[in-house]
């Protein structure tokens, strides 16, 4: 349009420099968060549960019906609550993890059988190795939700003191092992 | 008029006798199982009716709230395991008194702001709430300025004659166009 190009010519420098800087600008912002959105999962919700004290439970252990295992119980030390069930796919793409975890003794595994029948639960662990220090089973889900469980497998770090550190959702990683729960673990027992 | 009935001592008559009570017998077992059925109908009924305005409620609760699972769906809406353990969960919570809003926080809690459709307004949701309004002012803005400094061209002497005729006649050709 002939109208705005010479009205363009007529404005003073600075103005002229802004009328295609702006626009360019906020094309670049947009292009970054859709950037970084690429790299985004958007299946992991943060937890609102990290920085918070785990919920209160009393479950029946998975081996020994008649005895329990409650928050309490694990206090004073650093360690991982494992929430998997015989029915879940992936669960079995972590497993060698946990298993090669629990042989290196760096920290207490914690089993989770949710929504899962014991005898299930405990056949599969005979297949495919028990990792964990103690399993306990939650069978209708009630702990599942007040961890936030949407997604199983889940993994969190809880430490001395009973405070939720970190959670994994999805299969853990050996990456994700070693970069980022390790490491936490290890600053947690420091402390 | 009623009369004696004879009873005949025959082979065929307790035959009939018999057949004729174990038919009563079958009918009344029969009345009993559709007594039966009719009060489990009855209870299934009652279960399933509960309580329509509590039933409403639920619905408009769950209409708000995203099943984490598939997370395009509702909690109304979704099938998966999860969202019917949430569903059953805030069917109890609101049987045991709590609020719409008690039943939200409650949720939020475990599964942060992202199971509200409707995020609530706080510092980290500004730029969600406010963000289209401040585009839509600064469009304004750009427009407005836009129009005026279109507003002030005719009078402006360094347009520069080429572009006020080809205007002028690009005015012409459209009244023409109109006027046919």
């Amino acid at each position: 349009m002939p109208t705005t190009n010479a009205a363009a010519e007529s404005k003073p420098a600075p103005m002229k420099w802004l009328r295609w800087s702006l626009p360019l600008a906020i094309f670049l912002v947009v292009l970054g968060f859709l950037f970084v959105g690429l790299f985004r999962d958007p299946r992991e919700v943060p937890s609102p549960l990290i920085g918070k004290p785990a919920p209160a439970f009393s479950l029946a252990q998975l081996h020994r019906p008649d005895r329990t295992l409650t928050t309490q119980d694990m206090r004073g030390q650093v360690w991982l609550l494992n929430v998997w069930a015989s029915w879940c796919v992936s669960c079995k793409v972590e497993h060698p993890l946990l298993v090669d975890l629990a042989k290196a003794k760096i920290v207490p595994v914690i089993g989770l059988a949710y929504k899962d029948k014991p005898e299930d639960g405990l056949a599969w662990l005979s297949a495919n190795g028990d990792p964990y220090q103690l399993s306990i089973v939650d069978g209708d889900g009630r702990v599942g939700i007040d961890f936030g469980v949407y997604g199983v497998p889940e993994t969190f770090v809880i430490d001395k003191a009973g405070v939720i550190r970190y959670k994994q959702i999805g299969p853990l990683t050996a990456e994700a092992l070693k970069q980022t729960i390790l490491p936490l673990v290890r600053d947690l027992q420091k402390s | 008029m009623r009369h004696v009935r004879r009873v005949p001592d025959t082979a065929e008559f307790h035959l009939r006798r018999g057949l004729h009570l174990r038919h009563r017998g079958l009918h009344l077992r029969h009345r009993g199982l559709s007594l039966l059925c009719a009060g489990l109908l009855w209870t299934a009924a009652l279960a399933a009716q509960g309580d329509p305005e509590l039933d409403a409620r639920l619905k408009t609760l769950e209409n708000e709230l995203r099943c984490l699972v598939c997370q395009n769906q509702t909690l109304a809406e979704s099938n998966a395991p999860l969202a019917e353990d949430l569903r059953k969960e805030v069917r109890e919570l609101a049987v045991a008194g709590k609020s719409n809003d008690d039943i939200r926080a409650y949720l939020v809690a475990r599964y942060g702001d992202f199971v509200l459709y409707k995020p609530p307004v706080k510092a980290t949701t500004y730029v969600l709430w406010f963000g289209p309004f401040v585009l839509l002012a600064a469009g304004v803005a750009v427009w407005v300025t836009v129009l005026r400094r279109r507003a002030r061209m005719p009078a402006d002497e360094t347009l520069g004659d080429a572009a006020a005729a080809t205007d002028g006649a690009a005015v012409s050709r459209a009244r023409a166009l109109l006027d046919e």
